[in-house]
């Protein structure tokens, strides 16, 4: 008994750094900061990770469905986050994938009925992709990855930050399909009606899912000649 | 080390927590969900009728434009009847048993009527009293697919219909859910010209293949084949159980006119 209670005092101890100030104890301190920024750059979870990208390419036909489940991504992430990083010393490791997972389920369950209520010819248009979220590779990686190990604030800017990282993508993936693919932004007409007089055309093959994967595959092409470092060698 | 007595005790208190939570915010939500469906079931009535409503104006033009709602018998007969006087529905007809047609869910309708019972009542809609609108619900490939269809005064030529699903295929089976499917239905015809009830086929290869006359039939999505069946299915299938409403709607009509025709003929001689 003793021992266990020592153990756990001991180990908020080992989590922050010996040489800690009250400089870095700050909410946003230049590291928890770093857990935010970063999913968009170096350690984006859909371009560097590759993960969720299923999801990515069912829902980014149109902008306005990217954006909600973008939303909905980051509200799950985060909060997935803080309630497994504020429980992470209950959990017996044993059946630590169940916890977590219940509560991936529980958060998605939320989100879905939330979107039923509120957003209801978007939560149509997304169908079956909210529920999908269970099985995002990125909220299961993070907890396992990060929350298990880490205090509940830096869990939490690390899930939103990895679920806006994700998000991101998808913002720029259905930006440039409904772009090209219905000539519109948000549903509304950009491309003017003398475009279309003068014989353009929208690009049909920008609605279909394999045209997200290339306009993916680009975007990390993009990433990864402006960050050498992402190379494989 | 974590107990195997501990590990049962955490799961139980996590699911019960996580239960009451799940219960509280779908009860919390529920009515903003129905309320949702059941604009988008006044949209898609609309719809058939021919017009497209955003979902914040529906219940205003549903109002304004459905002037009735009729509950039909499997025998042919009118059973109860709602009035809507400026959004307030009145029951006219009916009784006991009356209920709004709006309130009415065809499915669990069609399996009562399946399992054998005789008095189950079927919805109508009446538009600017004009119009007939008649929900659909069958099996598509995936998944369940239901529609309106809209019917003129001779309650045999189509004059609009729509269709949805839950999950057909993007881009073949789902494009019955597009108004270029839908368009096709319009001018079409439930009954041959000896009255006999025909239904609306979706035919493979296109319409004009129709054995049975090109005004019984549209054409099928490539690629779509099981979805397109499943329409053909469900039109021949719910209207079946309209189909002696129809007939003696069709009948009473053909009375009147009759009657119209016959009555000047004396004043001629």
């Amino acid at each position: 008994m003793k021992e266990k209670d020592i153990k756990r005092q001991a180990s908020p101890a080992q989590e922050s750094k010996p040489k800690q100030t009250s400089e870095e104890n700050r909410l946003f301190s230049a590291k928890n900061l770093k857990l935010l920024t970063r999913p968009f750059g170096a350690d984006n979870p859909v371009t560097v990770q590759v993960l969720g990208i299923c999801s990515a390419l069912a829902v980014t036909v149109k902008l306005q469905p990217a954006l909600v489940m973008a939303v909905s991504v980051i509200v799950v992430t985060g909060f997935a986050n803080l309630i497994i990083s504020l429980l992470r010393n209950t959990i017996p490791p044993r059946i630590r994938i169940i916890v977590q997972l219940t509560v991936i389920a529980t958060l998605v369950i939320l989100v879905d009925q939330v979107l039923k209520a509120v957003a209801y010819d978007v939560s149509k248009q997304l169908s079956v992709f909210v529920g999908l979220i269970i099985t995002n590779c990125i909220v299961m990686g993070r907890l396992e990855a990060f929350a298990m190990a880490n205090k509940p604030w830096p869990s939490f800017l690390d899930g939103i930050g990895n679920g806006a990282g994700y998000g991101f993508i998808l913002v720029i993936v259905a930006f440039i399909r409904e772009l090209f693919g219905s000539g519109s932004l948000l549903g509304y007409k950009v491309i003017p009606e003398s475009f279309y007089d003068a014989g353009y055309v929208n690009n049909g093959l920008f609605i279909l899912p394999p045209m997200a994967l290339i306009v993916l595959g680009v975007i990390i092409w993009i990433h990864r000649s402006f960050n050498r470092n992402l190379i494989e060698k | 080390m974590f107990s195997n007595k501990y590990i049962f005790l955490y799961t139980s208190g996590l699911v019960a927590a996580v239960a009451i939570v799940l219960a509280l915010a779908a009860s919390l939500l529920k009515p903003m969900q129905e309320r949702n469906r059941e604009v988008e079931k006044m949209q898609e009535i609309l719809k058939a009728a021919g017009q497209t409503v955003t979902g914040e104006e529906a219940v205003e033009v549903y109002n304004a434009q459905i002037t009735s709602e009729w509950m039909v018998d499997m025998q042919g007969a009118l059973v109860s009847e709602y009035r809507n006087e400026n959004g307030n529905w009145t029951a006219l007809s009916g009784g006991r048993q009356a209920s709004r047609a709006f309130d009415c869910d065809l499915k669990t309708r069609i399996e009562e009527a399946l399992s054998g019972k005789k008095d189950v009542l079927f919805p109508v809609f009446v538009c600017r009293d004009s119009l007939y609108i008649v929900p659909l619900q069958g099996k598509g490939l995936w998944g369940p697919i239901w529609g309106y269809m809209a019917l003129g005064k001779d309650f045999n030529t189509v004059c609009g219909a729509t269709f949805g699903h839950k999950g057909e295929t993007p881009g073949l089976g789902a494009e019955i859910a597009e108004n270029t499917f839908q368009k096709q239905f319009i001018g079409k015809q439930l009954f041959d010209t000896a009255g006999n009830f025909t239904s609306i086929t979706v035919q493979k290869g296109g319409a004009r293949n129709y054995a049975g006359g090109e005004e019984h039939a549209v054409d099928a999505i490539s690629g779509g084949t099981m979805t397109s069946n499943g329409v053909t299915a469900m039109l021949s299938g719910c209207l079946e159980y309209y189909r002696p409403f129809f007939q003696n709607m069709k009948a009473a009509q053909q009375a009147a006119a009759d009657t119209a025709v016959a009555e000047p003929m004396p004043v001629l001689e």
